[in-house]
């Protein structure tokens, strides 16, 4: 990160999160931890749950969304039914739109079943499918109402 | 649990007879797809919950009807599973409910009971010629591919050039897309052996996937729509002026079906880009979606026994979006075809006389789950609703089931405070009967058999079509 600091530097600009990165080195673990919320410098996550209770959990750089849900036992009923395999949109969370824009690109697979979800809003994604980042810390996702797929024929008379 | 029960009890004033009745409750639940493992699943955080299934082997659509190809959405089995394995689960396989047991005798063992047992019936399109050879409704032909016993024997006929589909849901997206696939790409499924040798065979190179409305109204979604248009070896059919007007709709309508729209039109109408156009001269098969057609008639060749073709009345549209209406403009076409399959909707049937019905709508009557006039007696899943819906659909709808339940045992509404024997009721009388139930450790043998066959051909499994060999497999 010092490198890219000072390239950043040289061409007119500073990175901040290079220079949080350079003074606020990551501890090197002695061992191998286990749990995931333990490896390397946890990020923070705020979820909204369909009650309105703010629960807060803490995941490790790479770990999606999903992941983070299933390791910090938080109780989500139908959360990641297909295991995030983008079969489902059990995982579907909302976000603000400046966490959103944070969260990198979209692809047509997850737009494809992220089109499923009820009350899809224009900052939503799937969780499987976000990874959290530094940059990341102290984000808020909100659980929305889980109603249908949309996958049912509004059948009008036979 | 006993605590949480007790404390549970407290709370909402009902005074509990012992700190452990709510694990004293027992709840059975008909049915053991998706539906019924949902459902179990909620009801099991406060009571004793048994699931009978008419199969040995359990979970229902998720076995039977999700395509082969599909295996991340078979995913929730481990949910299930989890399920079977708890403490206050039971799984009772090979039972039928409204001739090994009724419906009345499981309401005088139980507190509740819960009938999840889905959609095993057909909406037939009642025109003349549906009975020829070569009509399939589609959950016959998807049975007959994914290993539902009763459609062991279906072998379907696949020696013509043209299949025609009628309906645009996702099963029939599924049905063109097994019938079109590479053989080498489904011969890494858990579709069964013998229908990968017929579809090996197949000289089936056409689909044609009809639906009454219009490209507007498709009821299938973007992903199944998606891999029709990357099928390997095979080109869109599809007739442009069916797509008139579409463009200036786009503009308004919800970004799923924009989305879907525009990935029709895409294909239907835009050239294709040099190298897309060089794969579809290429490719040896081809299929198409027709809008505004019903089916008039099945007609029949010279044989006058199998099917040769298919009559259609040509509608127009009145109204807009998903409330609109097909109406026939009086005009009629024929479609030359091999095959026909119906997939125009699942349907619900009665099991038992003691259950109220719906005929019309082939539901149990219900609110909230609740069956109306049946104290004690609870729907879930398609039985519930109609067959509409995608399992997590149908996971809500279970969730929802499952606590009006607690509800009504938590309230006093129903006699929760005596005793019921539960299973240890209904076993004596499936043993008088020669009813022999199988455990979910004994489907776990039969489930390793499948899977050690599979092994044997590259395959996730090879499942066992035949009720008489799963049940001497667990016994092994």
């Amino acid at each position: 990160p010092c490198v890219k600091l000072l390239y950043s530097w040289k061409h007119g600009y500073l990175n901040t999160a290079l220079l949080w990165d350079c003074l606020h080195p990551p501890p090197q673990p002695a061992f191998a931890e286990q749990h995931p919320s333990r490896r390397g410098n946890p990020v923070t996550v705020h979820f909204v749950n369909r009650d309105g209770e703010k629960i807060t959990a803490k995941g490790s750089p790479g770990d999606s969304l999903l992941d983070l849900v299933i390791n910090e036992d938080l109780d989500f009923d139908g959360f990641g039914a297909c295991e995030g395999t983008l079969a489902c949109s059990t995982c579907h969370l909302v976000f603000s739109e400046e966490v959103y824009e944070k969260l990198g690109p979209v692809t047509d697979e997850e737009m494809d079943m992220l089109d499923l979800a009820y009350g899809l809003t224009d900052t939503s994604r799937l969780g499987c499918q976000v990874c959290l980042t530094r940059a990341l810390e102290g984000m808020e996702a909100r659980v929305p109402e889980s109603v249908a797929d949309i996958r049912q024929t509004q059948d009008s008379s036979s | 649990s006993e605590v949480e029960g007790w404390i549970w009890g407290r709370r909402l004033g009902v005074i509990t007879r012992s700190a452990s009745s709510a694990a004293h409750q027992k709840v059975c639940v008909v049915g053991g797809g998706p539906a019924g493992f949902y459902t179990a699943q909620h009801l099991l955080k406060d009571v004793q919950v048994d699931i009978y299934e008419r199969l040995p082997v359990p979970f229902g659509l998720v076995r039977f009807g999700v395509a082969p190809d599909h295996p991340e959405v078979k995913n929730v089995i481990s949910t299930f599973t989890q399920t079977a394995h708890h403490a206050r689960c039971c799984y009772y396989g090979n039972v039928n409910v409204g001739t090994d047991v009724s419906v009345e005798e499981l309401r005088e063992a139980y507190h509740a009971v819960v009938l999840s047992y889905g959609a095993e019936g057909n909406r037939s399109m009642g025109v003349p010629g549906e009975d020829l050879e070569g009509v399939y409704p589609a959950k016959d032909f998807v049975g007959w591919y994914n290993g539902l016993p009763s459609n062991r024997e279906l072998n379907p006929g696949l020696d013509c050039e043209t299949a025609v589909i009628l309906g645009q849901g996702n099963v029939a997206l599924d049905v063109a897309r097994i019938l079109l696939s590479p053989i080498d790409e489904l011969k890494k499924t858990d579709i069964t052996q013998r229908s990968l040798d017929a579809l090996a065979q197949s000289q089936v190179r056409r689909v044609l996937i009809v639906g009454r409305r219009g490209p507007l109204q498709i009821a299938g979604t973007i992903k199944e729509l998606r891999e029709m248009v990357n099928l390997p070896d095979t080109k869109p059919e599809m007739v442009a002026s069916e797509f008139e007007g579409m463009a200036e709709a786009l503009k308004v309508i919800p970004r799923p079906r924009k989305r879907l729209t525009e990935l029709m039109l895409k294909t239907a109408v835009d050239p294709p880009a040099e190298k897309e156009r060089q794969r579809r001269q290429a490719a040896s098969r081809s299929w198409g979606l027709r809008f505004l057609r019903s089916p008039l008639e099945v007609l029949a060749g010279p044989d006058g026994a199998r099917v040769a073709g298919i009559r259609l009345a040509v509608n127009r549209l009145e109204g807009t979006g998903d409330g609109s209406v097909a109406v026939p403009t009086g005009e009629v076409e024929t479609m030359d075809c091999g095959l026909v399959i119906t997939s125009i909707g699942y349907k619900s049937l009665p099991i038992d006389p003691a259950v109220p019905f719906d005929p019309r709508k082939a539901i149990v009557p219900n609110s909230l789950g609740r069956v109306q006039q049946a104290a004690g007696l609870y729907c879930s899943g398609w039985l519930k609703t109609g067959p509409v819906g995608v399992i997590a659909t149908t996971m809500n709808n279970s969730f929802d089931t499952a606590h009006s339940v607690v509800e009504d045992l938590t309230s006093g509404c129903l006699d929760a405070t005596s005793a019921k024997p539960g299973s240890t009721g209904i076993g004596p009388l499936l043993d008088k009967r020669g009813v022999k139930p199988v455990s979910f450790s004994d489907w776990e043998k039969i489930n390793q058999e499948e899977r050690r066959r599979g092994a044997a051909q590259g395959k996730p499994r090879e499942k066992l079509l035949d009720v008489e060999e799963m049940l001497k497999t667990w016994t092994v």
